[in-house]
């Protein structure tokens, strides 16, 4: 929101308004027959008064608005910027030409007039400026408003893209592709496994409470769906207490951390790749370790292994506050993803 | 009858393509590879007329598989990247397949593979062209893929002293040695990270971290001493880039 005074039309319109002032002021003083340089010295003197009185309100106005309906302060402004531009004209004018008795006797008459006439001008230009940043500050809030419904429409879309994961998507379609020729029994259950893993990731809200037992059940999935497409290469182990599976967890979350070793072990290296996944109770909170093969030298830095786990422990941090709750290290050949899951209640 | 070779680290997805070359008796598929190492063997080894090749593999990409390649067969990528991805195959001679594709989609590339290669003896400019322009698979893996004889060795940018050039190669200096690769000086000036890798000279592209200080070598001309006090020239016009990019 920028001040008022910086519009140009503002200006246009004071300067107006200014003239008209210095008009009228030098009309009324020529009907009291007043026709002389000093006339005109001091309708000019009383124009510049006035409106620089009412930039200043307007200029102030951009620093303070008073709240709905307690306007009194705005009143009192106006009433005393009027009385200063009447009196202090009529007093400067009295001291210069204290010889022109017929000037000075015809302010007097016209002083109360245009106390009257001063305060309706700084009220009417008070009010427009509140009507101005009023209307300045709906739009605003408008323009706000609209960023955010594309900003969060944004983030909506890209979360359904990366829960669609468009690379694992394409690829086992590629593969019941060549199913469906060969052997169509197998591409109807990759069908069913793709289907129920698709439907269980679109259907879970974010941040939702599972038991483990439940996103053990859709890693399962995930991985049979990767061990059809990378056939003999592939195997997993899991090993989980059975206190640790009832224990809960975000959904979704272990699946991108299975998904990265899952790449990174496959990508990084060319021999066959086992993942396990271990669960366990530690200090009340739920443990899960994940690890791959994976080989020093090969150093892929766009598939690597830190790669996709910082969506992950940000995803961590913002649910639980802490920064200890993903912790990974590379052991020789093995790289484990550590998770620890605080249980609320 | 054609040769062809099939590379992809999916056994369905080589699958795919074995079942559609079925309706194509003149095309023999004479190896199936599940990577990039195994790939590069089979085509030096077997020199093929055609590969299917797939992109993301493990340990070296398609990319970078044909950049080590001396044998330049015809290349028809197929690939699950997104079409906005791999834009950058539009203006080239290459065709590629988005998977899933059908055996229409595949006949077709194979048409175009057919009007544009088949029969005419001639050097594969469209992969060459392709491989001198794309400079963003280098970039993107900040990683460079050699071959030392037989083995496969890659190195991260991080690990370059300076690259030279050499007659149609350029000598890669490491701590751990020298390698050659069959690249141009332009190529690795425009794909390498320019806040690091500067041409200093119309051979020699250095990588700043490794400078120690500038000698006056003569008039308007400068030896740049690298840390294990090797010392390579600076032309004119490289002494004032480094001048900017050092901030002196």
């Amino acid at each position: 929101l920028k001040p008022i005074v910086k519009e140009k039309g503002f200006w246009v319109a004071s300067i107006a308004v200014m003239l008209a002032i210095i008009l009228i002021h030098y009309n009324i003083l020529s009907y009291f027959g007043l026709l002389t340089f000093h006339s005109h010295v001091v309708s000019n003197l009383y124009g510049i008064a006035l409106m620089s009185f009412a930039v200043l309100i307007a200029n102030n106005l951009y620093y303070y608005r008073p709240r709905k309906m307690s306007y009194t302060f705005l009143l009192i402004w106006c009433v005393f910027f009027a009385i200063i531009a009447t009196f202090l004209v009529d007093y400067v004018v009295g001291k210069i030409f204290a010889t022109d008795s017929q000037l000075i006797h015809t302010l007097a008459i016209i002083q109360f007039f245009k106390l009257g006439f001063s305060f309706i001008i700084l009220f009417s230009v008070t009010l427009t400026c509140l009507l101005w940043y009023t209307y300045a500050d709906v739009h605003e809030e408008n323009e706000r408003r609209n960023q955010m419904l594309v900003l969060n429409k944004e983030a909506e879309l890209s979360k359904l893209r990366q829960q669609l994961q468009p690379h694992f998507l394409f690829n086992s379609l590629n593969s019941i592709n060549a199913l469906v020729g060969t052997k169509p029994a197998e591409a109807r259950r990759m069908i069913q496994q793709l289907s129920d893993f698709l439907r269980f990731t679109v259907r879970r809200e974010d941040n939702q409470l599972i038991s483990l037992a439940e996103e053990l059940q859709h890693l399962n999935l995930y991985l049979e769906i990767e061990k059809v497409r990378f056939g003999n290469r592939l195997s997993s182990e899991f090993d989980c207490t059975p206190d640790s599976q009832n224990l809960k967890i975000p959904a979704l979350l272990l699946q991108p951390v299975l998904e990265n070793a899952i790449k990174f072990g496959l990508y990084d290296t060319t021999d066959a790749v086992n993942i396990l996944l271990r669960s366990s109770v530690v200090n009340a909170e739920l443990v899960v370790e994940i690890q791959n093969p994976y080989d020093p030298d090969t150093l892929s830095s766009s598939t690597g292994a830190g790669f996709g786990l910082k969506a992950i422990g940000k995803r961590l941090q913002l649910l639980y506050n802490r920064y200890d709750l993903l912790h990974t290290e590379l052991n020789q050949n093995t790289f484990i993803t550590k998770i620890t899951i605080p249980q609320t209640q | 009858m054609i040769q062809a070779i099939v590379i992809d680290d999916e056994p369905l997805a080589r699958a795919i393509v074995l079942e559609y070359l079925q309706k194509y008796p003149n095309i023999q598929v004479i190896a199936e590879c599940a990577d990039g190492f195994e790939g590069v063997k089979k085509i030096e080894e077997l020199k093929p007329d055609l590969v299917f090749l797939d992109i993301q593999m493990p340990k070296i990409s398609g990319f970078e598989m044909l950049e080590l390649l001396d044998h330049r067969p015809a290349v028809i990528f197929a690939t699950a990247f997104d079409e906005y991805a791999i834009k950058a195959f539009d203006n080239h001679a290459i065709d590629y397949l988005l998977k899933p594709f059908s055996q229409e989609r595949f006949e077709q590339a194979m048409q175009k593979w057919q009007t544009n290669y088949q029969g005419k003896n001639i050097k594969n400019e469209g992969v060459e062209n392709f491989l001198a322009q794309s400079g963003f698979m280098a970039s993107a893996q900040n990683r460079i893929v050699v071959k030392v004889r037989d083995k496969i060795k890659i190195i991260p940018t991080a690990d370059l002293l300076f690259i030279e050039a050499s007659g149609d190669f350029v000598k890669i200096h490491t701590s751990e040695g020298v390698f050659l690769k069959s690249k141009t000086m332009a190529y690795f000036e425009s794909s390498l990270d320019s806040s690091l890798f500067v041409r200093i000279h119309r051979s020699y592209i250095l990588h700043i971290t490794e400078l120690t200080r500038l000698e006056l070598y003569e008039k308007d001309s400068y030896l740049a001493v690298l840390k294990n006090s090797q010392k390579i020239p600076v032309s004119k016009a490289g002494y004032s880039k480094l001048k900017h990019i050092l901030g002196i």
